[in-house]
């Protein structure tokens, strides 16, 4: 298929995903807050700290509030990962390849569009939408739902997994990590009823809770970590993205399992065996945050790779005869 | 929905004579109308609108905020035309495209006919689509325009003329195969009965006739269409026709030309591109070989042309065809290379770079259309009697500065066909644009996007000012096609209904 073709169902992919993560992000945040003590401040810096460019947020909006913080995440055109601006790219994206992708998909986004143009447009922004969150990861997961109902499951839908895979390994690391800088702020809670409650609030915004319960039982924070890291058999958890990810990279490539051709699937692969035989002890050991930082910068690099072996490549080989694959 | 309070008024009305009959072959169409339970004609017309935007099928407005799209408005009351007079139209398309295809040919080559100053070579040489850079040229089986557009309106006087010929790259065959299709939801019945000749096989004409264009070396072609992108207000076309076709729809930065050949970049690598359906201009094509700004273009394209690697529909240069000065000479351009009368005449035209058609056209701007040499979509246009004495006066130091640029034509009163306007029926001006393939021969495909203005008494078709389309119905079958006189073989009416 077409190197821009193949980038643009990437994409449309990975902005939904992310689409729907900044929402889940918000959410927990809001959920963490309604737990939290009296007289405890608000803290929502750290959500743009770890979603968005916190200069670029600073200099716009000065100090983390509330209403900064969701109009930045949720609203902003300007921020390219607030949920509209996601959205809109993603219908971007399916627009150039509406002769690829099933119509259902393409009604669906164009819906979740309309949804959030008209959610931004309302006056008195979201303090009477209750709800908008969950109608945001509804419709975000109705997207994937149709998607793999609908798309015949050939090179374009393993693009389009890669790329919702991938961004979801990512983000379900960065829900990990708003729990961290929380932590951070109230070190003397962890043990502390307040802080069982928080980490039940993480899960929640993973839609983990209920899975958490049946794998772990009781909720400590070695336990939530071990779960959202590395299970191998829940669809959030980084291993179980990361290994799908991997699976489909292959489905692309036609590179045999175990071995690899170009760089993303080396990386990828080492990834995957770094996670299978990584300890939740010896994750928390290392330090959870510098962990999960250095999955995100080596998620990134799997990122890059793929763009540069699939889609972004300038001039054809020297010396190597342009292939004609079979008609069509 | 009835017939009884009507008006044919002065004009000629496609599916009714002046006396309220219905014109041969529409009978059956105007009686089922007719008895239809109240409401229900109306019903199914929101019923198409519905079905259209839910296709998705939709043009771009341009100037708007991105992301708003509409759909073109559709009218369900068809267009038909009998199989006599198509049998006749289809002929006079043929003999125009076959002559309109050696001029350009022999413009690019000899130029015998400007030698023989049957066309003024001041002309062709001041169009501002006759391209230098094609001199020489050699496209694949010697065709040039394949894929035209002619657009066709009926005049009071009962006459079909060419108002334009558009051979670069005419656009609006999707709706034409969307109204179709969503007619044969709505009307099953009607449509069975009435025998309508097909559309649908347009597609597979176009990918055969542009496989045709392939090196003949290539065993399986690659075709594919070159599209400006998603911000092109024909979009949806392109998207829309590359899939019926089953054919890569590419924009030129999916492609690159290496050693002379015309490779795609595919996520296995290059592979390599036999033919071009391109729905970009000239200019854009190759910044290497036209304008130099362009980004929308593959640099090096036209050396690969050159060189017989790849084909291109329409080939570049066509565009000259299309200027409107030149179509003026249409008439004696098909006597020229055939030898043959013109079949379906032009719109009588007056053109202001001759000194005696000058004098009119100024002295009867009141009366006139004047149009630019090189515009389209109703602009840069003088409608005589519509205008005020001051823009006449204004149009009227434009033409004499360059009148090179102009032509005038006669106001023509565009025949009208019914239409739905609220819960009754309105005659609306219409004007018809069939598609005509030239490949391995010359096919017309049966039907053609029926423009229809949607504002009482308005004259413009064009969807950027309220136009809307209808289906147009070829028949297969009808009663010998006889001009229509005043008494013709229509049946009489009685209290506005059909027998």
């Amino acid at each position: 298929m077409l190197s821009r073709v193949a980038d643009s169902v990437y994409w449309m992919s990975r902005y939904i995903e992310r689409a729907e993560n900044v929402a889940r992000f918000v959410d927990v945040n809001l959920q963490l807050l309604l737990d939290a003590p009296e007289g405890q401040d608000q803290q929502w810096d750290p959500l743009v700290a770890i979603t968005g460019d916190y200069a670029e947020f600073g200099r716009r909006y000065g100090a983390a509030t509330e209403s900064s913080v969701i109009q930045f995440l949720t609203f902003d055109s300007d921020n390219p990962n607030s949920i509209l601006s996601c959205v809109r790219a993603a219908r971007e994206n399916a627009r150039s390849v509406r002769e690829i992708i099933s119509s259902e998909m393409w009604l669906q986004l164009n819906r979740f569009y309309l949804m959030m143009n008209s959610a931004a447009q309302e006056p008195g922004g979201l303090d009477h939408h209750e709800g908008f969150y969950d109608e945001v990861k509804q419709a975000g997961h109705l997207f994937s739902g149709i998607t793999d109902a609908t798309m015949t499951q050939g090179e374009a839908w393993h693009f389009s997994r890669l790329g919702r895979m991938l961004e979801r390994a990512d983000k379900t690391s960065r829900i990990l990590d708003v729990k961290y800088f929380l932590l951070l702020r109230s070190a003397e809670d962890v043990g502390t009823p307040l802080d069982d409650l928080q980490w039940a609030a993480v899960l929640r915004s993973a839609s983990a809770f209920e899975m958490y319960r049946k794998r772990q039982g009781r909720i400590s924070p070695r336990g939530v970590v071990d779960f959202l890291m590395l299970d191998r058999e829940f669809p959030r958890a980084v291993q179980f993205c990361l290994l799908a990810a991997r699976d489909s990279l292959h489905a692309i490539s036609g590179t045999p399992p175990g071995t690899f051709r170009h760089g993303s699937e080396k990386l990828l692969g080492q990834l995957c065996s770094d996670l299978s035989f990584a300890g939740v002890d010896e994750v928390i050991q290392h330090g959870l945050h510098e962990y999960l930082d250095e999955l995100q910068t080596k998620l990134n690099q799997v990122g890059l790779g793929i763009i540069e072996t699939f889609f972004a490549f300038k001039t054809p080989h020297p010396g190597k005869k342009a292939a004609r694959s079979a008609a069509q | 929905m009835n017939f009884v309070s009507y008006e044919v008024g002065d004009f000629y009305d496609e599916l009714l004579t002046d006396a309220k009959a219905a014109r041969p072959g529409a009978c059956h169409l105007l009686h089922s109308i007719e008895s239809l339970p109240p409401g229900e004609f109306a019903r199914r017309q929101v019923a198409a609108e519905r079905a259209l935007m839910q296709m998705g099928i939709t043009f771009n407005v341009y100037g708007e905020q991105a992301g708003v799209e509409k759909i073109f408005p559709f009218d369900i009351v068809p267009r038909i035309v009998s199989a006599a007079e198509w049998t006749w139209l289809e002929k006079g398309l043929k003999q125009r495209i076959r002559a309109l295809n050696l001029f350009i040919d022999d413009l690019y080559h000899e130029q015998k006919i400007l030698k023989d100053g049957v066309v003024p070579r001041a002309i062709i040489l001041s169009a501002q689509s006759y391209r230098q850079q094609c001199i020489g040229w050699e496209p694949p089986q010697g065709i040039w325009c394949h894929i035209t557009g002619t657009d066709l309106v009926r005049h009071s006087d009962g006459q079909i003329y060419v108002l334009e010929d558009n051979l670069r790259c005419p656009s609006g065959v999707s709706y034409v195969l969307q109204n179709r299709q969503v007619m044969k939801s709505l009307f099953p019945k009607i449509f069975a009965a009435a025998k309508v000749r097909p559309v649908q096989n347009y597609p597979l004409k176009l990918r055969d006739m542009l496989e045709y264009l392939a090196p003949e070396t290539v065993a399986t072609p690659r075709v594919v269409l070159l599209t400006p992108g998603i911000y092109n207000s024909a979009y949806f076309e392109h998207s829309f026709l590359a899939q019926q076709m089953g054919v890569e729809l590419v924009e030129g930065r999916d492609l690159v030309v290496e050693d002379g050949q015309v490779l795609m970049r595919t996520t296995q690598g290059f592979e390599r591109v036999d033919v071009i359906y391109r729905r970009i201009d000239d200019d854009f094509l190759d910044p290497k070989c036209f304008r130099p700004d362009s980004m929308l273009g593959v640099p090096g394209l036209m050396e690969a042309y050159k060189a017989g690697n790849v084909a291109l529909a329409n080939a570049p240069g066509t565009g000259v065809a299309d200027d409107k000065v030149v179509y003026a000479y249409v008439p004696r351009i098909v006597k020229y290379y055939l030898g043959e009368d013109i079949i379906v005449p032009n719109v009588p035209t007056y053109i202001c770079a001759e000194e005696q058609d000058l004098r009119y056209t100024l002295e009867n701007l009141d009366k006139l259309v004047v149009k630019a040499a090189n515009e389209s979509g109703g602009y840069g246009m003088l409608v005589g009697p519509h205008a005020t004495k001051e823009q006449r006066a204004e149009f009227a130091e434009k033409v004499k500065a360059h009148p090179r640029n102009y032509i005038a034509q006669p106001t023509l009163a565009l025949s009208r066909v019914p239409t739905i306007c609220a819960d009754h029926l309105e005659g609306r001006h219409v004007d018809l644009r069939p598609y005509i393939l030239y490949g391995k021969e010359i096919f017309v495909l049966p039907g053609g996007l029926t423009r229809v203005a949607l504002k009482k008494g308005s004259l413009v078709v064009n969807s950027s000012q309220g136009g809307g389309s209808k289906d147009t119905w070829v028949l297969a079958d009808t009663p010998a096609f006889e001009p229509e006189s005043a008494n013709g073989a229509a049946q009489p009416v009685t209290n506005g209904r059909f027998p």
